[in-house]
């Protein structure tokens, strides 16, 4: 949109990494003299505010001087030499793929950020909560801009211990067996993730992405293929999460505080699915055809799994926590992302990738407004919440309910807003799979996805019902408070996305839709 | 060399310089222990330091790696095979890598024992040990024959009995000093009686000069070659800790002076690694299927045992840290082996990820004990718990110990831990091992879940307000934090400088 010139947009690049790291070092440090603030603790999460909305600007920057006319070329590309020894390259790089995830990270990361600043979470000084909060949006910016296999492993491992610490240290409930949960099932699925990646690099004899993407796995036999997809496909299937290697999930939602939920939700788990459209799909096309199959119906079985449960847990009297329902509703939307990429398609996979950032918006306001529930209330147990009655919050709340209503809507994808064109897309490639796979099998998958959009409209509806709805409050209740100004400031940035995305879907899609159909075709011109 | 067989023969000192100069201050210090009065005794150990930083000092000169002395000379040399003389002491980039790595290690110890020598430890014996023990280390990488080899390997571990025992009046140090004695014994002498039966079968000591005529033994004698070649190996496998050879470790690690420990953990590792790595990948190529999955299960089965150890230790149990680091080293010893046995696949070199790994693992490691050292000084125990809440007591040791720690685990923000890893892994799997590098990847999801386990334990809100007023930590201590730390951020910023050598031919 904006001309800006190459050099810059390198630099741009290079700074969203890189920046992070920089004020994750400088928020150990003591404050210096001008910038004292009220107390330590204020001018530290101040300047966690600083550097992640620096960072938001320079993305927004780099969204701007990006080349829309051909979002399937990599523009604001480095490439220097790193490890000569392991043939590693600092290669960093944006296409129309990449871009919006880019800025979608930064986005959260401002918002959780900002979040924090009124409402830090119990726990220790911080001074720690802010470095760790860099340290993931580093690694997560990292993941979506390097293009070296070896990279990208390195980038994938550094979210894991501030994501462990966060949930460890600032958590609720139960939150030291759910942050080791955590680490220990990624790190189990990365390691396996790292020997297919390594595999690919040592038979192909690089370890570049746009190489091995234009290579278009003629480098590699097919059963060298099928052998690096299933162990990559492990380790982003564990992240993304696909059933059943999810349990970590739910544990890691509910004990996270409502920034590492939001941040878990909305950004790391687009690290695994972003890993199949980068990596698999284009890298080794013939070792994902062999396992697309089965890729599809452990997302079909998630999605119909993901609602089940959380129908389980809405029901009135199942002790069902909110943030756990949401994070297994998230393995459920993930499904439809992993049945995306497994059809092949061109279709398919815009989908996939639109219902990822849509999911992340979505996703990362309602934990945002589960959390705010959660800090009034003192608990997310739905039953607690509802009582007997229902928790009446359009009532006693209105803009709340009507938020919660709103997110609760979005999710379930209702057209006009941004969860229903991924969903649609999704199921809509799946009607007509790419050339070579069981027509009938996707078909059953189908059907099966659309099952999961009915009930998964089931349980949304149900906790609407039983959080918003209600009847007449006892005499005595305590005031609820209504949404805050802070908490306005940092879920419209949200609610407006996903309306924006909902009514001209064309601004995404047509970023991704070139760059998915050069990837499907065979690497770059 | 001249034309006519001259009965001197001519020594290139220089080459031989780093190890001489270490055994030569050595008995200097030995000498001078006798006139120098008790209340000098510190300045023995400013001595040591200063000659071993003066031994690494003269690595430099040699940096080319195209050094060695002690040749046969081409009249001696019968066999034709060799196209190059044989040589006992070669320079070559592996010799100086890995004599870097030990006299380092060396240093750094001696930085970590000054205090202790000053209060418990008598001086004079304990230098010279030391020093003695890291001359032999520093000479046997550079031994290519079975005969150097294997004075090489007692020069460094007789005095390493004496050091574990020489806490006095201490109890589980002789216990320990025993223990390690005997079974250390066994070993060598397993390994002796292997080096002759290779000697039997081919004649020959030096170590190319077995390679080639491995291929020519008789009918016969083959069966004794294989057995030698089977036996030569334990001793190293000893050293090394691999199992079943590593119930020594624990016991003796906890019973020892804690720098000892320390020196154990990555100068022993690295006389036991140099050595399987001299006598497979250099003397006994033909026997490649013999070694190869040998050293494999071998790798295996040691960081699985380790690991599992490891997981196993009681926070709150005395000794705890120590015994947690001593289970550790066993697991590293498994991934050291792990580019040794994918050696014997693959033309490729490989075991320059032995010796890159090795060097990631002596900086961290060495750095790991020397924060265990600087908070056994407040808290003699040396339990994982005593380390609860050490951010709030002294945030800079900390994190320090946390990035150790990581590296160890290999996960980011310790880059170098991780690509070290990552290089044992594409070791293993460009030699079609791919059974083995999954045992690995498993292993590294446990290794992480006991460092994490102590790293986490580090930031937590002290509970009970440690009472004890922080000592101040003595300088050598902190010097030697500050130096592995230096070295692990530099390596994790630039890996190239640690894995260049898993790429380069080092022989």
């Amino acid at each position: 949109m904006i001309d800006i010139s190459e050099s810059v947009m390198q630099f741009l690049l290079a700074f969203v990494v890189v920046a992070p790291l920089l004020g994750a070092a400088a928020a150990l440090l003591p404050a210096p003299p001008g910038l004292k603030g009220k107390s330590p603790d204020q001018a530290v999460l101040r300047h966690g505010v600083t550097v992640t909305g620096v960072i938001l600007l320079a993305a927004i920057a780099l969204a701007a001087g990006f080349d829309h006319d051909h979002p399937s070329r990599m523009q604001a590309t480095t490439d220097i030499s790193w490890i000569k020894a392991l043939d590693v390259r600092i290669h960093l790089g944006v296409d129309g793929i990449s871009l919006p995830l880019l800025v979608l990270t930064a986005l959260l990361t401002f918002l959780c950020a900002l979040y924090s600043y009124f409402k830090m979470p119990q726990g220790p000084s911080p001074k720690a909560f802010v470095a760790l909060l860099l340290v993931l949006e580093a690694g997560t910016l990292a993941t979506f801009a390097v293009l070296d296999l070896v990279l990208f492993f390195l980038a994938f491992e550094m979210v894991l211990v501030p994501m462990y610490f966060l949930i460890a240290r600032w958590g609720g409930g139960g939150r030291r067996a759910a942050a080791g949960k955590f680490i220990l099932y990624t790190l189990l699925g990365s390691v396996v993730m790292l020997l297919g990646l390594l595999l690919i690099g040592i038979k192909a004899g690089t370890f570049d992405m746009v190489a091995l993407a234009t290579d278009n796995g003629r480098g590699l036999t097919t059963s060298v293929q099928v052998t690096a997809v299933l162990a990559i496909g492990l380790g982003l299937a564990v992240k993304t999460p696909m059933w059943p290697l999810h349990s970590w999930l739910p544990d890691a939602h509910t004990a996270a505080p409502t920034v590492g939920s939001v941040l878990l939700a909305g950004v790391l788990l687009k690290m695994g699915t972003y890993g199949f459209v980068r990596i698999a799909l284009p890298i080794a096309p013939e070792g994902m055809h062999t396992l697309a199959p089965y890729l599809a119906a452990f997302a079909a079985a998630g999605i119909v799994y993901g609602s089940l449960a959380c129908l389980a847990l809405a029901r009135p009297g199942a002790k069902g926590d909110l943030k756990r329902l949401i994070a297994y509703s998230s393995v459920g939307h993930m499904g439809f992302v992993l049945l995306g990429i497994a059809t092949l398609t061109p279709t398919g996979v815009n989908g996939a990738l639109f219902a990822n950032i849509a999911h992340g918006l979505i996703t990362g306001l309602l934990f945002f407004l589960v959390g705010a529930l959660k800090d009034r209330y003192g608990t997310a147990d739905l039953d607690t919440l509802a009582g007997a009655t229902g928790a009446a919050l359009y009532g006693r709340a209105p803009r709340l309910g009507a938020l919660l209503a709103f997110a609760a809507v979005a999710s379930l994808g209702l057209p006009g807003l941004a969860g229903f064109w991924g969903e649609m897309l999704a199921l809509f490639a799946a009607f007509d799979p790419a050339e070579g796979l069981n027509r009938a099998a996707y078909l059953v998958f189908m059907a099966l996805g659309g099952l999961g959009t009915l009930l998964t409209a089931a349980y949304l509806l149900m906790v609407v019902r039983r959080v918003c709805m209600g009847g007449p409050r006892p005499a005595g209740e305590p005031e609820l408070a209504d949404v805050q100004p802070y908490e306005l400031a940092a879920w419209t940035p949200l609610v407006a996305l996903t309306v924006l995305a909902g009514l001209w879907p064309a601004v995404l899609l047509g970023l991704t839709d070139p760059a998915v159909q050069q990837l499907l075709a065979g690497g770059t011109q | 060399m001249s034309a006519t067989t001259s009965l001197v023969q001519s020594v290139d000192w220089a080459t031989i310089a780093p190890p001489t100069l270490t055994a030569l201050v050595a008995l200097g210090v030995l000498v001078a222990d006798l006139f120098v009065p008790a209340a000098r005794k510190q300045f023995l150990g400013w001595v040591s330091v200063a000659g071993l930083a003066a031994a690494l000092v003269l690595l430099l000169p040699l940096r080319a790696g195209d050094r060695a002395t002690f040749c046969l000379t081409p009249a001696a040399q019968t066999d034709s095979a060799a196209q190059t003389a044989a040589c006992s002491y070669t320079a070559d980039h592996f010799t100086l890598v890995i004599q870097l790595l030990v006299l380092g290690g060396a240093l750094l110890t001696a930085l970590l024992s000054l205090p202790a020598t000053r209060e418990k430890l008598p001086a004079g014996e304990y230098w010279f040990l030391l020093l003695s023990s890291a001359a032999g280390a520093a000479l046997l990488p550079a031994s290519r024959d079975l005969a150097t080899l294997v004075v090489a390997l007692e020069v460094a571990s007789l005095p390493a009995f004496a050091l574990v025992g020489l806490k006095r009046g201490d109890r589980r140090s002789s216990e320990a000093a025993l223990k390690f004695f005997l079974s250390s014994v066994t070993a060598t002498a397993v390994t002796l009686l292997g080096v002759s039966f290779v000697y039997a079968a081919t004649g020959t000591l030096h170590l190319t000069e077995i390679a080639a005529r491995l291929d020519e033994v008789p009918r016969q004698l083959q069966t004794l070659a294989e057995a030698g070649v089977a036996l030569t190996l334990v001793g190293f496998a000893f050293k090394l800790a691999a199992v079943p050879f590593h119930f020594w470790v624990p016991d003796t690690y906890t019973g020892a002076p804690l720098p000892v420990a320390a020196y154990l953990s990555v100068v022993g590792k690295a006389v036991g690694f140099t050595g399987l790595i001299l006598v497979t990948v250099v003397a006994f190529p033909p026997y490649a299927d013999v070694w190869g999955p040998a050293l494999a299960v071998l790798a295996a089965l040691t960081m699985t045992a380790g690991n599992v150890a490891a997981l196993r230790q009681d926070p709150a149990r005395p000794g705890s840290a120590v015994r947690l680091l001593a289970w550790s080293s066993v697991a590293q010893a498994g991934y050291l082996l792990v580019p040794i046995g994918a050696a014997a696949y693959s033309s490729d070199e490989q075991v320059g990820a032995t010796v890159a790994y090795a060097l990631m693992y002596a900086v961290v490691n060495l750095g790991a004990f020397a924060v265990v050292a600087l908070v056994a000084r407040t808290h003699p125990g040396k339990r994982i718990a005593d380390h609860a809440g050490l951010y709030a007591a002294s945030p800079a040791a900390a994190l320090a110990l946390a990035f150790f720690l990581l590296n160890l685990a290999g996960l980011p923000p310790g880059i170098i831990g991780l690509f070290a890893k990552v290089t044992v892994f594409s070791s293993a799997v460009d030699a079609g091992l791919g059974w083995l590098a999954v045992v690995m990847g498993v292993n590294v999801v446990i290794g992480l879940a006991y460092y994490l386990r102590w790293t986490a334990l580090l930031f937590r809100t002290p509970q009970d307000a440690i009472a004890t007023e922080p000592r101040r930590a003595p300088a050598p201590v902190t010097l030697a934090i500050v130096l592995t730390a230096a070295a692990g951020a530099v390596l994790s910023g630039y890996p190239q400088f640690a894995l260049r050598f898993a790429t380069t031919a080092l022989f």
